[in-house]
């Protein structure tokens, strides 16, 4: 064995190379080079010592990547997501070795739970010391190994450029998810005199096109025929572009579509076949037409348990099919009739093409057959809408949402954080396109929302991002409004301020004798003064005529802005289907 | 109903890890586990018996071929296969009497003695796991001090093999 104490000082000392591509160069070359050659000019992150080398041909390679330094790990993975959720891009983040690490595995499994393709470089003690519980030493290999897509320990400096690439191909490829690369310290400082290897690669970059002409024959039967059918659709439409097609095949079709959460932007929530979100707190109409339906057609979802509610009364009368990308998928929960793996673009357009195959006849005595379900999903529809409380004293939540989406023609993206509000912007907020809507879905995690909008407005300049957050998620990753300033990203913030840990305290209301256990947030800083000492504009808003001035105000303003609008404290998101219950147990109010 | 999963893997460092990850994490138990080179350099073959029905089964194979570096997941115990498992039993033998009888035990089962004293033996067995159960289960009124079990290995037949080549060209 090595001596620890030289191998360390070797690293420490270790001298640049000489740069052009093809001489030999140290490891952090490579791979701030290979990063580039995988389409990276944006990346989100905090040094520290294992990463010293990395950081130092980040300043060298500055006009090529522009290195976001955030103040908090977690804040550099969410704001990788938001860039790559509002984009479709692979997001990327680097962090030092131990506790930058720990901080962003939040972020990580954030990214994971909801399919977001991202490549989070963690620096790593030198490969001699590691385990040797050696200062800022922790096992991210192990650590992040159930909450990503794939990960690496680089072991040779030869095969880090191969790693990269692949990487970038795993994150982005078939359903997309977290990819982390861990990078030891020596290794960034040994210079690379060739690739080693190119890595055995599971992951083919292209989607997997829809072969299975023999299925999409008998789906396609089956949705010409259905009498009461309903599109159930996730964030795979997101995922997989597939919303044009989806508008298509619904229209032709004339079916009643149900986004989830994910799902939401995937179908234009004001088009006349939209029911609505469905799930736990989803529209009657959706939830009653699922439970009804006789053929529930999914897509790009996995029946998570916020949807379905309790699994066996889930759309109990229908025919199941399920189309999904990814085969552990199918069957994961619930136990399809008919499966189709592929790529959701895809399928929907080879079901277009089967329909149209078999003429318009068909079609038209279909749609015939469906008349009747569309009185009842009318009936639904009319008889218990989603009602936005509105007040002349106080701010109600909803009118909120209501109000932002007039101030912004309707054309904002809206990121959330997670709480009441991300239910009440999800219901209240009319979506037209995907990737406006930008949420923690999976792991629903608090903090999420302002570093998120920050990479999703760097994405989107030209576009307004407004990040609607909890008075409690709000201060879990506040730090980052000076990041948005160091960096002139204009920013909006509106904080929900009802003075709780509002979702936490309606099922306390509901479910535990109103027992506020707590939940009480009046003890807050002054959020105004708070947006101020920042460099923010700080509005606040008591009045429904102040919310209205304010929310002017702030979207002309050219930079940050943070709204605390004082809402109702003890409002509550209705309809709520009780965790693991039937759909007919809905609490309307 | 118990099954023999069948997994070639990468030989890297912490992709073994990865498969068992997998069935910790979701609630999946192993009864046993054995790791191996195979023919193909840079690659091992993982063989794990699990318990669960059709719809487990075929839901951990899966997750299973999604990770990076699996090339193959299949149940080798959805056809007709062969399983072996070898034993190291270290037994009493205090008496010649029990000497005797045991070195009749370890004709009968084709077993081996591998290491003897005044009054222990260690014997190894193998075969299908009823074979090895029983064995030790005779064994057992001797007195044993000790048992190291491999785990399983299992190979389809060679007629099982045929059978699938017969239906793809079919
Ligand atoms: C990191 C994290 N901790 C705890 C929770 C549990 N939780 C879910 S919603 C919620 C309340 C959020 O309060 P706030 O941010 O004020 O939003 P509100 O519900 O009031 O709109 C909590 C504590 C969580 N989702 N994430
Ligand atoms: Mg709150």
């Amino acid at each position: 064995m090595r001596d620890v104490a030289t191998v360390v000082e070797t690293v420490e000392t270790a001298e640049l190379s000489d740069t052009s591509a093809n001489k030999p160069m140290r490891g952090a070359e490579v791979l701030v080079r290979s990063l580039i050659r995988n389409g990276v000019d944006t990346i989100f992150g905090l040094p520290g010592g294992a990463v010293l080398h990395i950081y130092d041909e980040l300043w060298r390679f500055r006009d090529e990547i522009t290195h976001y330094l955030v103040r908090h790990e977690q804040g550099a993975v969410h704001a990788a997501e938001g860039y790559a959720r509002a984009t479709g891009k692979v997001g990327a983040a680097v962090v030092t070795s131990g506790p930058g690490a720990t901080n962003a595995v939040t972020g990580i499994a954030t990214a994971y739970m909801d399919s977001i393709p991202l490549v989070v470089i963690t620096g790593q003690v030198p490969l001699p010391v590691i385990g040797t519980d050696a200062f800022q030493e922790v096992d991210t290999f192990g650590i992040t190994l159930p909450i990503v897509k794939h990960n690496y320990l680089v072991r040779d400096v030869r095969d880090l450029a191969a790693i990269v690439d692949e990487a970038f191909r795993i994150a982005a490829s078939g359903k997309p998810g977290p990819v982390v690369i861990d990078l030891p310290k020596d290794i960034t400082a040994h210079i690379c005199d060739g690739p080693r290897r190119c890595h055995y690669d599971a992951a083919s970059a292209a989607a997997p096109a829809c072969t299975d002409t023999q299925t999409v024959d008998i789906i396609a039967d089956r949705l010409i025929n259905a009498e009461r059918p309903v599109f159930y659709v996730g964030g795979g439409i997101v995922t997989s572009g597939a919303a044009y097609a989806l508008i298509e095949l619904a229209e032709k079709l004339a079916a009643p579509v149900t986004p989830t959460l994910m799902g939401l932007g995937g179908f234009p929530t004001a088009h006349k076949l939209s029911l609505g979100m469905l799930g736990m707190h989803g529209t009657y109409a959706a939830n009653m037409a699922v439970s009804e339906s006789d053929l529930l057609v999914a897509v790009g979802v996995r029946f998570d348990d916020r949807v379905t509610g309790k699994l066996a009364t889930f759309a109990p009368q229908a025919e199941i099919i399920h189309i999904d990308i990814d085969p552990s998928n199918i069957g994961k929960v619930k136990q399809p009739h008919i499966s189709l793996v592929s790529d959701a673009k895809p399928a929907l357009e080879a079901l277009l093409a089967a329909i149209a195959e078999r003429g318009d006849g068909p079609l038209a005595a279909g749609k015939a057959a469906r008349l009747d379900w569309w009185k009842k999903l009318s009936g639904w529809r009319n008889s218990v809408p989603l009602v936005c409380e509105t007040s002349e004293t106080e701010i109600k939540p909803q009118q909120v949402i209501e109000e932002l989406h007039r101030a912004t023609n309707g054309d904002a993206v809206i990121v959330t954080d997670v709480g009441q509000h991300q239910m009440w912007a999800a219901q209240f907020y009319p979506f037209k396109r995907t990737r406006q809507w930008i949420t923690s879905g999976g792991l629903g995690t608090m903090g999420f929302g302002l570093p998120a909008a920050l990479g999703a407005q760097l994405a989107l300049p030209e576009q307004t991002v407004v990040a609607v957050v909890g008075d409690g998620g709000f201060q879990m990753t506040n730090q980052e409004l000076i990041t948005a300033i160091q960096y002139n990203i204009p920013l909006k913030v509106l904080i929900m301020n009802n003075g709780y840990l509002g979702m936490v305290r309606q099922w306390q209301e509901m479910f535990y004798d109103r027992a506020y256990s707590e939940v009480d947030l009046s003890i807050s800083p002054d959020f105004v003064k708070l947006a101020e000492a920042y460099g923010a504009q700080g509005l606040r808003a008591t009045t429904p005529a102040e919310l209205t001035s304010a929310l002017r105000q702030g979207l002309e303003h050219k930079g940050v802005t943070v709204w605390d609008i004082v809402v109702t404290k003890e409002e509550n998101v209705f309809p709520i289907i009780p965790a693991g219950q039937d759909t007919r147990n809905m609490i309307l109010k | 109903m118990r099954n023999t999963l069948s997994i070639l893997v990468a030989d890297e460092p912490g992709e073994l890890s990865r498969i068992v990850g997998l069935f910790s994490s979701r609630g999946y138990n192993i009864e046993t586990i054995s790791v191996g080179k195979t023919l193909e350099d840079g690659w091992s073959r993982c063989t794990i018996v699990t318990e669960g029905d059709a719809a487990i089964v075929e839901q951990i194979l899966k997750q299973c071929e999604r990770l990076a570096r699996v090339r193959e997941a299949k149940a080798v115990t959805s056809q007709p296969h062969i399983e072996r498992e070898m034993a190291l039993i270290d037994v009493n033998a205090l008496t010649p009497d029990d000497r005797a009888e045991i070195k009749n035990l370890v004709d009968i089962f084709r077993a081996k003695i591998v290491d003897i004293t005044h009054d222990r033996m260690i014997v190894e067995a193998s075969g299908n796991k009823e074979k090895v159960d029983r064995f030790i289960g005779l064994l057992e009124s001797f007195g044993m001090n000790e048992v190291v079990r491999t785990g399983y290995v299992a190979i389809n037949t060679l007629m099982a093999d045929k059978g699938s080549a017969l239906q793809q060209t079919a």
